[in-house]
């Protein structure tokens, strides 16, 4: 096997599992947040580096130009970004709405108010 | 690119973060149009990278800039990771090389999009086509979810309370 091989797919799952490292071993709202959007762009690279073919170019359509990389997992991309961003920006809102409502956005803390309103 | 995502995990100023992750968005446009994706990479470096990052500093204005505590219980989140990775790796094994174009995935409807998207839809780029006529369905739910996304953050934000009045301070209860 030459060398880019399946390295792009490796690639992929170091980011996606960063993110998920950020995701669980972090307390901290925002730092959360931007977990999850690492994991998102590694399923991106995931999907892009699959559409391309060796000696391909662009999908935009010229002549004289035989192989074209696959536009579909492109169009799924470009959609999946733009709500990507949509429910990120929902999720900064509920981090804002935390951040009113117990004065902290760090995950310990919110767990140690929530005990003391208990007891 | 890794590195960048590396440098997220350490980071306690949440500035720094929001600013890498920036960068990160940027980078990972840079390798979209290396892998011929263009169009993703101008969505990404404008939405990805302008817009996100735009929207965490509204959320750092309004909430704190420092991370706290160091992360809790690292080893068995490492544990977890690398479990997963070492599956998901075990997976990749089976995937079509990078750039083959015998893959599975560039056999099934691509072609038909690429030989006749000129003549039935008429933009020379192919992705336009798709997304605009082929797949028109994927960006009326795409519309609608961007709808529902704002709508929540309406309802999440619209009624808040004047700050400080009813806010209670961590400090106080010893947090």
């Amino acid at each position: 096997m030459e060398f880019p091989g399946l390295f792009n797919y490796w690639i992929a799952v170091v980011l996606m599992m960063t993110g998920f490292y950020i995701v669980i071993a972090q307390g901290n709202l925002i730092k959360k947040v931007v977990g999850l959007n690492i994991f998102q762009v590694s399923v991106f690279v995931f999907y892009i580096s699959m559409s391309k073919i060796k000696g391909g170019t662009a999908p935009i359509l010229d002549e004289g130009i035989e192989i074209y990389t696959n536009p579909l997992p492109h169009v799924l991309i470009l959609t999946a970004i733009v709500v990507g961003v949509a429910t990120t920006a929902l999720a900064l809102a509920l981090v804002v709405r935390i951040r009113d409502a117990y004065g902290t956005i760090e995950e310990d803390e919110i767990g140690k108010l929530e005990q003391e309103e208990e007891t | 690119m890794t590195v960048t995502a590396f440098a997220l995990v350490r980071l306690r100023n949440l500035f720094a973060v929001v600013m890498l992750s920036g960068i990160f968005s940027l980078l990972a446009a840079v390798l979209y149009v290396v892998l011929d994706a263009v169009d993703v990479a101008f969505t990404e470096a404008a939405v990805g990278a302008g817009i996100a990052t735009v929207l965490m500093l509204g959320t750092l204005a309004l909430t704190t800039g420092v991370v706290k505590e160091a992360p809790r219980k690292p080893l068995a989140a490492l544990l977890i990771v690398s479990l997963t990775g070492a599956l998901l790796i075990f997976g990749t094994l089976d995937m079509p090389p990078y750039g083959d174009p015998n893959a599975p995935i560039h056999h099934h409807v691509a072609p038909r999009y690429i030989e006749k998207s000129g003549s039935e839809v008429g933009p020379p780029n192919i992705v336009t086509s798709v997304l605009a006529s082929y797949r028109g369905y994927d960006t009326l739910g795409e519309v609608t979810v961007i709808f529902t996304a704002a709508a929540g953050i309406l309802i999440l934000l619209g009624g808040r309370r004047r700050p400080g009045k009813k806010r209670r301070t961590a400090g106080k209860t010893g947090g």
